[in-house]
């Protein structure tokens, strides 16, 4: 065991401090209602979303592995520092850069399977936050059960024909492309006939209707294809082979839903809360069982912590045998944060059910967004039954489910 | 940057359980904890003995190896693991740390030498210092102490006892002296000793340091702690394999039970709950030693924490084996027993977490 990062370690943590320090305050002009990104305050520095994304990249704090020629800082991928720049941006409530799905999971994609052509067509315009994506894998008869699903997509001369419905697809509205998945090879079996398909969402043939979820935001939406054509080339990897492509951007979705650091961040957000809101009097914190359950939270969170420490020495050090430890994280992390988020809820009783721009609002009604939001995000990305199921049988070895004979 | 166990530990904890597996076989644990072979338990506390557990956080200069807590970590996770019979926490961490700490230069080399060359085996009694129970209590006067102290880790075969008044201050006494009386606490977990020290007049020496301030008790309780939610892992871990390796046998319905997901299901929650608790544990072990400012903190969390997900842990792996994990015959109860032990001693949850609350104000 050796926690210590090294001079040269120490220095770039010197480094981001000032970073963070001459950008105190920050706030943009195009204002950013995300509740869960860190507002900043209105003292300080401003300037649009856009601007500050690109001021991250030039200083290596975003997209720092990846090459300059797509739009990256051109760095040497290093894991360290990474996390000391997530730590010092956390601790000093620095805005990070945009995040989505295509920053998240289609640039790493790209990186990784793309070919020449879209990762200098794509990854520049997506980092920069000029080109928002969405992801549309699941159909309304395709949920967990993925691979059954079938909008499909005929090569005709040199494009993609595409027709069929996705749904549940998150910020398709705002969206200039979506990353799909499309069955291409309907006499493959299952897993093998599906593609991965680049879709400009103007094209014609493209129905957009935003559905409202439980937070009473058009978090997602419908989107329906009739005869959509694309160019033949908007493909990731082979005709058939787009199960795998799209399993490498899950593996990136589900590392990043709920970092433990983040929830750190809240539970210490609610013990100032605790310390500031009363009841009958005295300071929620005082009332020893709402400070027992804050307390039982906070070991979960550190216990999350240190496992997260854990797993980032095995990515430095390969070898040491973390893979149930990597399979629990999406489960563990989302429903830590929800019940996080519920138990803020819990403390602060009647007042914790206000919501929207009600008077009496705690930290502008974060608390009820967040844990609704959780809820979601438990769902999403493989619901936690699913984890359990991926846990038991490829962590523990398991047997599987017996097959039911196709009707 | 390391986070994990060094080559060093893996393997000193590998030898343990090799020990563990040959010589405390669940026919030998029955024999143990009937009463019916006496001397198989000290057998095996002289086995590990002779692997050295007990010098281990001994400083060099007192004959010790003088390596870190995380080592011991690993060791009680490994007993835990085997339910091993023997005396390990009290004697050769909480001893040894509240001596170091509490104890004047002569107290060090008097006692921890003798520990290291196992001359001296110490019973450790601080459960009044953590939660005082009804009548119990320590009082030091006149260079004696009067009163009952409850639940005094392996006491039996003890040569010295470390008790605790409820200021946390730390003496030392004879454990075969005559004005001493040692009753034994039949508990749930028969794989450990548990016993009630009554002192008439009992001539006892004060470690010197344990006067000024509470920190040298705290930090051989952290220790013990630490200990104790190492314990419980790897007593969890052990009942989540036996889960596990009974669901993909046992068949019901023409089907390994394994494969009904309300089984599977189990298992994955076990393991989803555990997996953390190896870096927390570690985590706070590391802490002990080369972070103080959240050693305290880390401790608190990490034997509530462990002593939640473990109890959780133990009556789901139960489940799984049906009417069959039930019974004394397939025995693992120990664990389940283990870790209800592991869970009360030296704080409860909600203790604890009391605790963990007072380091942040
Ligand atoms: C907030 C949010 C955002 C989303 N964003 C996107 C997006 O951008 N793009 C996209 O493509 N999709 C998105 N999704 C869809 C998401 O991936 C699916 O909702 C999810 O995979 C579950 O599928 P389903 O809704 O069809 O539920 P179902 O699969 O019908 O599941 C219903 C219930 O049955 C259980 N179940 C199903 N199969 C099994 C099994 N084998 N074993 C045990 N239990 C089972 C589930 O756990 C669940 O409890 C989003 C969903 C949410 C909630």
């Amino acid at each position: 065991m050796d926690l210590e990062y090294g001079p040269e370690y120490q220095d770039f943590t010197k480094e981001v401090e000032s970073f963070c320090e001459k950008y105190k305050g920050l706030s943009f002009t195009d204002g950013s209602n995300n509740p869960l990104g860190s507002s900043g305050g209105s003292d300080g520095p401003q300037m649009s979303r856009s601007e500050w994304q690109k001021t991250l990249i030039e200083n290596g704090y975003f997209a720092r592995s990846v090459p300059k020629e797509y739009g990256g800082y051109g760095g040497e991928a290093d894991i360290l520092k990474s996390r000391i720049i997530a730590a010092e941006f956390s601790k000093s409530n620095t805005p990070g850069a945009m995040g989505g799905q295509g920053i998240d999971m289609l640039v790493p994609t790209l990186l990784e399977m793309g070919t020449e052509e879209q990762k200098q067509t794509y990854i520049k315009p997506t980092l920069h936050g000029e080109m928002i994506w969405c992801q549309g894998y699941s159909e309304p008869n395709a949920g967990s059960d993925l691979a059954s699903l079938q909008t499909k997509g005929d090569l005709v001369g040199d494009e993609w024909v595409i027709n069929g419905q996705k749904i549940w697809t998150s910020t398709a509205q705002y969206s200039q492309m979506c990353f799909c998945l499309v069955r291409t090879e309907p006499d493959a079996p299952k897993h093998a006939g599906i593609s991965y398909l680049l879709i400009p969402m103007d094209s014609s043939g493209i129905e957009i209707r935003p559905l409202v979820d439980m937070t009473l935001k058009a978090g997602f939406n419908e989107v329906f294809f009739t005869d959509v054509k694309i160019p033949a080339g908007n493909i990731v990897g082979k005709r058939g082979e787009g199960w795998a492509v799209a399993n490498a951007t899950l593996g990136h979705e589900r590392g990043s839903l709920a970092p433990p650091d983040a929830t750190m961040n809240r539970v210490n957000m609610l013990m100032h809360l605790m310390k500031e809101e009363t009841l009958d009097g005295k300071p929620l914190i005082e009332h020893p069982i709402y400070r027992d359950r804050l307390m039982q939270i906070q070991g979960k969170v550190l216990a999350q912590q240190s496992h997260a420490l854990r797993l980032l020495s095995a990515k430095l050090n390969p070898g040491a045998d973390v893979k149930i430890g990597k399979m629990i994280q999406k489960l563990t992390g989302t429903e830590l944060r929800h019940e996080l988020e519920g138990l803020a809820i819990d403390v602060m009783g009647e007042i914790g059910t206000l919501y929207e721009d009600s008077p009496h609002l705690k930290n502008d009604g974060t608390w009820q967004f967040i844990y609704m939001y959780f809820l979601g995000l438990i769902i999403g990305g493989g619901t936690s039954q699913i984890q359990k199921n991926i846990i038991a049988e490829r962590g523990l070895g398991m047997p599987k489910e017996p097959k039911v004979e196709e009707a | 940057m390391y986070f994990g166990l060094s080559e060093e530990q893996s393997f000193f904890q590998d030898n343990v359980k090799k020990y563990l597996a040959e010589h405390a076989t669940i026919d030998n644990i029955k024999h143990i904890t009937s009463g019916d072979k006496k001397n198989l338990s000290a057998e095996i506390h002289q086995g590990l003995l002779n692997l050295g557990i007990n010098g281990l956080l001994i400083p060099e200069e007192f004959g010790g190896l003088g390596l870190d807590l995380l080592f011991a970590a690993v060791v009680s996770e490994a007993l835990g693991g085997g339910v091993g019979p023997t005396p390990f926490i009290a004697p050769y961490v909480m001893a040894p740390t509240a001596i170091k700490h509490a104890g004047s230069k002569t107290q060090q080399e008097n006692y921890l030498s003798k520990i290291a060359s196992n001359e001296n085996r110490f019973g450790v009694g601080f459960s009044e210092f953590i939660g005082k129970r009804n009548d119990a209590g320590i009082t030091f006067s006149d260079s004696t102490l009067n009163g009952r102290a409850m639940f005094v880790l392996d006491a039996n075969d003890a040569t010295h006892l470390l008790l605790a008044d409820e200021k946390g201050q730390i003496f030392v006494v004879d454990a075969k002296s005559a004005d001493l009386e040692i009753v034994k606490l039949t508990t749930v977990d028969k794989t450990r000793q548990y016993t009630e020290v009554i002192c008439k007049n009992l001539e006892a020496e004060l470690l010197e340091h344990s006067s000024d301030s509470i920190n040298p008790i705290n930090q051989a309780i952290d220790t013990g702690r630490i200990m104790l939610a190492a314990d419980s892992l790897g007593a969890s871990q052990t009942m989540i394999d036996k889960a596990v390796d009974y669901a993909k046998e046992r068949k019901q319905f023409g089907r390994a039970i394994g494969s009904f997901q309300a089984v599977k299901h189990m298992c994955a929650e076990m393991a989803a709950d555990l997996e953390p608790c190896y870096a927390l544990v570690w985590h706070a072990a590391h802490c002990h030693d080369h972070s103080p400012a959240e050693a305290r903190l880390m401790a608190c969390h990490a034997k509530a924490h462990v002593s939640e997900m473990s109890k959780g842990i133990a009556k789901k792996a139960i489940e799984v084996h049906g009417g069959m994990g039930f019974t004394d015959l397939l025995g693992l109860h120990y664990w389940f027993k283990r870790i209800g032990l592991n869970r009360q001693i030296l704080g409860s949850p909600e203790l604890i977490r009391e605790e963990a609350y007072k380091t942040q104000v």
